[in-house]
């Protein structure tokens, strides 16, 4: 295999950063090359180099030989490098053939150009009607819009960034034998992602990112995933302990939940019937857009429905107001950090006032105690490690990850009776997901019901007690965790309810 | 060329120091308006911003300056609180017309007798008035999703119709001798608001304006209110997350903002003014919209705000004497928050050169 792409000593700085650092790394043609690393270590930017979205500082680039310095991802393009984003840039309105025309230059006519995607879909089976509208499509379908927008250029290169996240494992499947049919062909493929598993079974050669810096090269196959994993975080890991538990009495019991969901492109919850008791923890997997935020939002109280539906120990709490479901115990740490979870331009003390008001009587006679709310910030930052100058700085300048324990911790303090959270270590480093993952379980262990909502299975099956799956606005029975197999998740993921095909309609007390 | 970075953090000194440059600039733009106007800019602008206090009838002015701020940090103080939850409210002008045409109406109904309560009651009629007509824009906002902007802002030439039928007819002085216009408030012991101390310009309204100041002060920074406003101004979904009920939210500063600037027209009405005329409104109701912003939404800003605005508009009556249209006047107002808004962009984002080198870039 002749060499197609040579980064040599790329350099980005930003103000009190350096993203990149002296990076070097070849690809060849046909290869598929895995760039491994946590939050920050610099990926992304290196990539946006690569296509054209960031001018490096220094270094030079030459793809097929000649020297490449796109200005643009156009001229990107152009010289035959295609990127799939992590986030997607569709329009929910707009047909397949609409969406794909706009990211194009000199697009073909409709007939035509429908008739391409056809082809392509079919040549690389990932099949797509052009003429879906993209509100109506899985996330996975969505992906497969973007793959085939990329494919369409012909490209030598193609870009992955963390693909897989927001994939069933046999979607995962069917994703991987269209970029080996890519790979044989001869295209290479650039494959960003942290999860070590799927590296060692796709990815000919690694290339390892720490800190801006390339720290290590590997052929996953010869690896251990432990290995890699150190290799990427700098330190030996620890995984979180699971204590062998006795759970209590049902707190947590959520009775033929359905609810039309708000947005035109959100999700209806169904008939979904679960109990969580004192001392477990409950996952709930799915693939995004299934329902879980919807979920989250009706265990909050952001969205009221009928009173009977959700009960917190007996007591019916389905009417209730995020506040009122807080002096019960319920509390809840939505997905978004920014926007959602915490206010992005006010402070930590704003933000710890923000959930922690009730239950830590940071109030009085509707006058806020800002002294009490300073020191209840000041206990989450210390307790949960989050790396900030001071409890006064704004949410937004902190890391994902710092502001994840932040907004988990807050909730934690509180001592909550019954604690849902939605994706809790989305984009979250090892290290510190790691720390978050304990402090659920010892949640659990302390006496509360815990419910994680997340995308990460392997995540669910390490914390989780029983497991159940949220697939188009249904959740299927739970069942334990430990006798599970990854099939089996994915079967259930794929619409299939579980043990048995006969249980939508569950028995609500089952536990 | 230049384009535009966002700041990690909005910075504190372009924050603080916007409102001076944005005033230095309307200044130096302003100037340039007087000169293309065959009028020495010097001289232009030292009439507006230093006769009022320092020149020859600085005396007389000097009075003016507190009456003509009153209303606007009154109105503007309601109105920052509301831009705090984004909501706005541009009908302001509308709501003092309204509150002030409800108070003098009490009054009126009670003409002549001599009771101390009648003051009272007048006051508690303006808040009201104002306060029913924001409540329009807030009702249709909450049940039929109805944009506020453009609701309270209709509602201001509604206003100004009711305002002159008022005057010409319900309101009209029976022994006025047919001209338009009410009955003089200011000359009636039992409504009359006048200076406190004589000369100063201090009546009823500046001491409703200053007791605002801490009111809103002690609102927006210690109470939980304060607190929910600002949330939903800074994030819609964080501060569902919290429990705050939006509709509420927009009801609750609609309605306080409409109550002050209905306050203010009542102390206008009832002093400065006198009487319920044809034109009444005298455009505070948009001005304080200016001051709301010069003062950063902070109730401190705004008295100072309040104060340099009022000196425009002090200024400016001396600039017309001199024979500078009205509407000069009322264009250098409209620059100035103009020019603010242009500098506030800096306090979130930086300019940098788009081609400059790496070392350049550090500099910046």
């Amino acid at each position: 295999m002749s060499e197609l792409l040579k980064i040599d000593g790329l350099t980005k700085a930003y103000p009190g950063v350096v993203a990149n650092d002296d990076v070097s790394f070849e690809i060849a043609e046909g290869e598929v090359h895995a760039l491994l690393g946590e939050n920050g270590a610099g990926k992304s930017t290196l990539v946006k180099m690569i296509y054209g979205l960031v001018k490096p500082d220094s270094g030079q680039m030459t793809l097929g030989g000649a020297p490449y310095h796109p200005a643009e991802p156009k001229a990107a393009r152009a010289s035959g490098v295609a990127m799939v984003f992590q986030h997607f840039s569709l329009f929910d309105a707009l047909t397949v053939a609409e969406n794909i025309t706009l990211g194009m230059e000199n697009a073909p006519h409709r007939r035509e150009l429908s008739e391409r995607i056809r082809e392509v879909s079919n040549a690389y089976k990932l099949p797509l009607d052009p003429n879906r509208i993209i509100g109506d499509l899985s996330v996975g379908e969505r992906q497969r819009v973007e793959i085939i927008r990329c494919l369409l250029q012909n490209p030598k290169l193609l870009i992955m960034d963390e693909p897989t996240s927001v994939l069933t494992p046999q979607e995962v499947e069917v994703l991987f034998e269209t970029l080996h049919t890519l790979s044989d062909e001869g295209t290479a493929i650039l494959y960003i992602s942290h999860k070590l598993e799927e590296i060692k079974t796709l990815c000919d050669h690694a290339t390892i990112l720490r800190h801006g810096q390339v720290v290590g090269e590997c052929v996953p196959k010869e690896q251990t995933a432990r290995k890699m994993a150190e290799m990427m975080v700098g330190a030996s890991l620890h995984t979180p302990v699971k204590k062998n538990l006795h759970p209590g009495e049902v707190i947590l019991n959520v009775q033929g939940l359905s609810l039309a969901s708000k947005n035109p492109f959100g999700t209806t919850l169904k008939d979904i019937n679960v109990t969580v008791r004192a001392g477990e923890v409950l996952g709930i997997g799915g693939v995004a857009g299934n329902g879980q935020d919807e979920l989250l939002l009706a265990l909050s109280g952001e969205t009221a429905s009928p009173r009977q539906m959700v009960q917190v120990n007996g007591v019916d709490v389905g009417d209730l107001n995020p506040n009122e479901r807080r002096e019960l115990g319920l509390l809840t740490a939505p997905e978004e950090r920014l926007g959602h979870a915490a206010a992005p331009d006010m402070t930590l003390t704003e933000n710890a006032m923000l959930t922690g008001n009730i239950r830590q009587r940071l109030s009085s006679n509707g006058f806020l105690r800002w002294n009490a709310a300073r020191g209840f910030a000041k206990a989450i930052i210390e307790q949960f490690d989050v790396r900030t100058p001071s409890s006064e700085n704004t949410a937004r300048s902190l890391s994902g990850g710092n502001l994840q324990k932040f907004v988990i911790g807050r909730e934690v303090l509180q001592d909550p009776t019954v604690l849902v959270v939605n994706q809790p270590t989305w984009g979250v480093d090892a290290a510190a997901a790691a720390d978050i993952r304990q402090a659920l379980m010892d949640l659990a262990e302390g006496g509360a019901a815990v419910v994680i909502i997340s995308q990460d299975l392997d995540e669910l099956r390490e914390v989780s007690d029983r497991l159940a799956i949220l697939n188009e606005g249904q959740l299927t029975k739970p069942a334990e965790t430990a006798d599970l197999s990854m099939d089996d998740i994915g079967l259930m993921m794929g619409g299939h309810m579980g043990d048995g095909s006969d249980n939508t309609t569950q028995e609500a007390a089952h536990v | 060329m230049f384009r535009l970075e966002a700041r990690p953090q909005p910075s504190k000194l372009w924050i603080g120091i916007s409102p001076i440059l944005a005033v230095l600039a309307t200044m130096v733009a302003g100037g340039f308006l007087f000169a293309a106007l065959g009028k020495d800019p010097f001289i232009s602008i030292r009439m507006i911003f230093w006769d009022p206090l320092f020149g020859e009838f600085a005396s007389y002015y000097r009075g003016q300056l507190l009456t003509k701020a009153g209303p606007l940090i009154l109105i503007a103080l309601g109105l920052s609180i509301g831009f705090r939850a984004g909501i706005w409210n541009i009908g302001a002008e509308g709501q003092y017309i309204m509150g002030a045409l409800c108070g003098a109406a009490i009054g009126l109904a009670m003409y002549p007798l001599d009771a101390w309560y009648i003051f009272p009651l007048m006051v508690l009629g303006g808040a009201l008035g104002g306060w029913a007509w924001a409540m329009i824009p807030a009702i249709l906002r909450n049940r039929f999703g109805t944009n506020e902007i453009l609701v309270s802002l209709m509602l201001v030439y509604v206003a100004e119709k009711i305002l002159a039928a008022a005057a010409l007819g319900l309101l009209k002085n029976p022994e006025g001798r047919g001209f338009p216009g009410s009955r003089n408030l200011a000359n009636w012991a039992s409504s009359a608001n006048p200076d406190l101390i004589a000369g100063t310009g201090m009546h009823w309204g500046v001491v409703a304006a200053f007791i605002a100041v801490i009111g809103s002060y002690v609102l927006m920074q210690r109470h939980l209110i304060g607190f929910q406003i600002n949330l939903t101004g800074q994030s819609p979904r964080a501060a569902m997350f919290a429990g705050v009920v939006p509709a509420k939210v927009v009801a609750f500063t609609l309605g306080l903002s409409g109550a002050l600037a209905g306050l203010a027209g009542l102390f206008e009405v009832t002093g400065p003014a006198g009487q319920i005329s044809i034109d009444f409104g005298s455009g505070y109701g948009f001005t304080a919209i200016i001051v709301a912003f010069l003062g950063r939404l902070n109730p401190f800003g705004i008295l100072l705000a309040g104060l340099l605005l009022a000196l425009t508009y002090i200024g400016g009556n001396v600039a017309e004497q001199e024979g500078l249209p009205a509407a000069a006047i009322q264009a250098f107002q409209g620059m100035l928050l103009f020019f603010l808004l242009a500098f506030d962009l800096l306090s979130n984002f930086r300019i940098r050169l788009a081609h400059s080198s790496v070392s350049k870039k550090e500099a910046v």
